[in-house]
């Protein structure tokens, strides 16, 4: 396959924004009927590099090559008339249309260019589906199908537009394990067909099984391009981040005290009052971490809340050393000692319109020193804010930057400095390492286990099995509200991804 | 204007933030914009204002003049015959043509900023409620209540002293407006019941309540005269001080000096108390204030309440100060509280902004009123409706900042094309 013409190939592409070079001097070229993955840490210049082949951005400098030919693609109409598909991470689907009308949505087969023959457009799709095996009912409507079927419909959509080149920009993200192995069938049905794809992500075990070459960027520039072959994780995470990277936590063994946090026979229903959290039985002891495996949408949001005062249980009792919390406000839950990294830092974890200085204050701006009397001390704020960020190396601006302009692992790191810095006695960490790169996630998991040794109870809930399982020293899997299974921290993923969906309902953890 | 002008991101963190959302594009030149937005809000406005003057057949030069002139704002400038002085300073600026105008100036001027100290109140009212992520669309009622009240203290206990009486007079209306305020975020914090409905809804009470108290047979009808539907006066110890121009001619009474008060004290109270730290952080985003431990709906209230607060001010002290009584009529074609909300939109919910945007549409509405406006150089009838029509035109503009941002990118890209390095500089 070696001897096969790029179909694409990008030289020396250029992009600088003000104040940073986005892309370096990029050489990329992609082969006929091969996955390419492009890994890279958030802002390394992936989704630049990637807008510019769409036609959202132009290159400063530098060409674009398809099949040997230069192209200049002035936007991302153009770029699908050249055989370019790009799933995005957020689908650009029409929730209450059809798979069909979404598919041909734009590009719709015609009687004499007004009415839809819908004879047609089911037949060109189901064409699509037979050619590519894919298994999608063509009438479903989208908000009926899954997360994993809506992306597939995705990659349908640019297949029915005739792409060759399929850009998936961090696809996995958003699918959960068995999701995510059907894509990789799906990937290596769409490059025996011809077709070659651009897999953006930043999580290297995945790129290593689907890719044939894998290209690195780091800070604007490509680090190295390498076949699969021969590639390791540590290799890679050495390339993305520029320096050693501890993969596997190191931790010592734990040392467990008392129960701190107690939770008893808790039922929380969930915003349409369906019961989420169905009799949830458990503790988490002074210095350990109790992780909490899960597929989403078994009732992790709804338990979370719960704990943290944000949502009123039904029934059942949470103490908090010794004191009955079960139907504490979100600011008792605070006072009791709480702290709470939140699954969504944009909706939940950061005021994004507030500066840095003023979201690290957002628990607590109303005690000494932060405040005196209901008058706020702004300098205080930035004093202490100054400290946190230097000690939680914050990198992307000051204590008056807006949260909502620093990058998703220095937003995380901003989050963590609060609810660390609080001195909390019971952690409760929901997802703490979503959307980051390896080098955050190795910080937030140093983070975690610190506060561990500590001699504080972490909760660790999480949808990641490998970080439940490095992390946490007890796993219980939450599966439709309950907990059915308990498991030391040596169980295998294939033990535990069985669980989690409902393989084996054992003995309730008490 | 604490947040007003964020620059962006120091980017050497993340590029890829450079591809944000739309939404979070406009909300970057919202805040970018800081000053020029709005300014280019009002040149518009009054350009298209001025394309529809032209439309009857007048001078639009001619009529801007005499609106300019009618708001007594030439009281700044000494007007010779062929140059006009620059304020402050000992230079001229030459015309070629005659700049001499009446003497009016002052009059004019104090009528303005009569009519800009009710607005600064009405529109910290709207703007307060905003920072809080709500739309009160109540300060008209509020101000009613204020004004209700203020009538029946000041023409009640007419033998207190001037000072308690005034006092009495501006706490109770005030109380009273904060009550009528808070009555909507009491319901959005309870039952969810939208504040834009309720705030309408109590609106209608106020008119409907001052039109049967100071109708005829009404409860606080005047008591000489039964026969116009008319408060009693307010007594003459319950008057505001005027601090310039004659009495009987409508002074400027003492009360501009509460208004810019309390343009300082909701800069102070936003940005300087763990009040307006919660109301910011329940105005950005109510999930993370929830989060952070902070009661939204206790925050719905008293932002309401301190809204209502504010109109309430705002009707007392337009009694205490001019009015000195009440009539259905007045109650009925009163809009203050309604021109607050194009006040607070077009100050971007700043204090700052607000105080700027209500000299403007008070300059607007003064100037444009038909004692001020020459009608030789524009129908009086017409003359009204050239104030409505721009302030339609800035709410209009406002609600399509989409619009005005959409032309200073254009104009930003346009640069971009020509040289990038140049533009780098640029979004700071």
């Amino acid at each position: 396959m070696n001897e096969t013409p790029p179909v694409l190939e990008l030289r020396g592409i250029t992009k600088q924004f003000p104040g940073v070079l986005a892309n370096d001097h990029i050489d990329f070229d992609l082969r006929r009927g091969e996955v390419h993955a492009l890994l890279g840490e958030n802002g390394a210049g992936k989704s630049t590099l990637m807008s510019i082949l769409y036609g959202l951005y132009t290159a400063d400098s530098g060409q674009i090559l398809m099949n040997g030919k230069p192209v200049t693609i002035s936007s991302p109409k153009h770029a699908i008339e050249l055989g370019i598909g790009m799933v995005h991470q957020h689908f650009m689907l029409i929730p209450v249309m059809t798979v069909t009308e979404n598919i041909v949505l734009a590009q719709e087969p015609t009687h004499a260019g007004v009415l839809l023959d819908e004879k047609a457009a089911e037949k060109r799709v189901a064409d699509v589906a037979r050619t590519f095996n894919f298994a999608v009912d063509p009438h479903a409507r989208i908000q009926d199908i899954t997360v994993g079927q809506q992306q597939r419909v995705e990659i349908m959509k640019a297949l029915y537009r005739n792409a060759d080149i399929v850009i998936l920009d961090e696809p996995t993200a958003v699918l959960t394990p068995q999701e995510a192995n059907e894509l990789f069938e799906i990937l290596r049905t769409l490059t025996r067909e011809g077709i070659s794809v651009i897999f953006i992500s930043h999580k290297l075990n995945e790129v290593l099984e689907i890719a044939d070459r894998i290209s690195v960027l780091r800070r604007g520039k490509l680090v190295e391009t390498i076949p699969r072959e021969g590639a390791t994780e540590a290799g890679l995470a050495r390339s993305m981040v520029g320096r050693e990277v501890l993969l596997r936590v190191e931790k010592k063994p734990a040392q467990p005290g008392e129960p701190l946090l107690q939770v008893d026979d808790l039922v929380v229903r969930d915003d349409r009052g369906l019961e989420a959290v169905r009799g949830v039985t458990f503790d988490v002891r002074t210095g350990e971490i109790v992780g909490i495996a899960g597929v989403d949408g078994n009732g992790q949001s709804e338990l979370i809340d719960a704990l943290t005062g944000l949502r009123h249980p039904a029934s059942g009792r949470i103490v908090i050393a010794g004191r009955d919390l079960s139907n504490a406000t979100a600011r008792q839950a605070l006072d009791a000692g709480m702290g709470h990294i939140p699954e969504d830092r944009h909706r939940r974890g950061l005021v994004l319109d507030f500066n840095l200085a003023e979201n690290l204050v957002l628990h607590d701006y109303g005690k000494e020193p932060f405040s005196y009397l209901g008058w706020v001390n702004p300098r205080r704020w930035l004093r202490w804010a100054r400290g946190l960020l230097t000690e939680f190396d914050v990198r992307g601006g000051g204590p008056t930057t807006r949260g909502g302009s620093l990058s998703g692992g220095n937003q995380q790191k901003v989050v963590v400095a609060r609810e660390v810095s609080r001195d909390p006695s019971v952690l409760i960490a929901a997802q703490p390492t979503r959307g980051l790169d390896v080098g955050a996630i190795e910080f937030v998991h140093r983070r975690l286990v610190e506060q561990r040794d500590a001699g504080k109870a972490v909760l660790l809930v999480s949808l990641e099995l490998e970080e439940i399982v490095s992390l946490s020293d007890r796993i219980l899997v939450l599966y439709e509200g309950r907990i059915v299974a308990e498991f030391p921290p040596d169980v295998s993923e294939e033990e535990l991804g069985f669980a989690m969906v409902g393989g084996r309902r054992s003995e309730e953890a008490a | 204007m604490s947040e007003a002008a964020t620059p962006p991101p120091p980017l050497e963190s993340d590029p890829e933030s450079y591809a944000p959302s739309v939404a979070k594009r406009l909300a970057f030149y919202q805040r970018a914009g800081g000053i020029i937005t709005p300014f280019l809000t009002a040149v518009f406005a009054f350009f298209m204002g001025g394309v529809v003057v032209a439309a009857t057949g007048h001078n639009p030069g001619a009529v801007y003049k005499a609106v300019f002139e009618g708001a007594g704002l030439n009281w700044f400038f000494h007007f010779g015959n062929y140059h006009i002085d620059i304020p402050f300073t000992n230079h001229q600026v030459w015309f070629w043509w005659n700049t001499s105008t009446n003497t009016t100036a002052a009059y004019n001027l104090t009528q303005t900023l009569l009519t800009t100290t009710p607005l600064i109140l009405t529109g910290l009212a709207v703007a307060f409620a905003f920072r809080c992520g709500l739309f009160n669309i109540g300060g008209q009622g509020q101000y009613l209540v204020g004004a209700i009240v203020g009538v029946y203290v000041g023409s009640r206990f007419v033998d207190m002293a001037h000072i308690p009486h005034v006092l009495l007079a501006i706490a109770l209306a005030s109380l009273a407006g904060a009550v009528w305020g808070g009555i909507a975020g009491f319901l959005k914090a309870t039952v969810g019941a939208h504040e834009v409905i309720t705030t309408i809804m109590l609106n209608w009470i106020a008119y409907w309540g001052g039109s049967y108290f100071f109708g005829r047979g009404g409860p606080l009808q005047n008591h000489q005269d039964v026969s116009i539907p008319i408060s009693d006066d307010i007594a003459k110890g319950a008057h505001l001080s005027p601090i310039w121009g004659n009495p009987a001619l409508q002074a400027l009474h003492s009360g501009i000096f509460i208004a810019i008060g309390a343009l300082i004290a909701f800069y102070i109270i936003l940005n300087r108390t763990t009040l307006g730290y919660e109301v910011r952080a329940v105005g950005f985003n109510p999930e993370a204030a929830r989060y952070g431990g902070i009661s939204v709906g206790r925050n719905f209230v008293i932002a309401m309440g301190i809204s209502g607060l504010f109109a309430g001010l705002a009707g007392v002290i337009d009694i205490l100060g001019w009015q000195f009584r009440l009539g259905v009529l007045d109650v009925q074609v009163s809009n203050i509280g309604f021109i607050g909300i194009a006040v607070a939109l077009l100050g971007r919910n700043t204090a700052v902004g607000v105080g700027l945007a209500a000299l403007l549409f008070g300059a607007l509405l003064t100037g444009t009123s038909t004692r001020s406006l020459d009608p030789n150089i524009f129908p009086p009838q017409l003359a009204g409706n050239l104030a409505l029509m721009i302030q339609a035109l800035v709410l209009l503009f406002v609600g399509a900042d989409l619009l005005i941002i959409y032309i200073w990118q254009a104009r930003k890209k346009l640069r971009l094309t020509r040289g990038g390095a140049k533009a780098a500089e640029e979004p700071a």
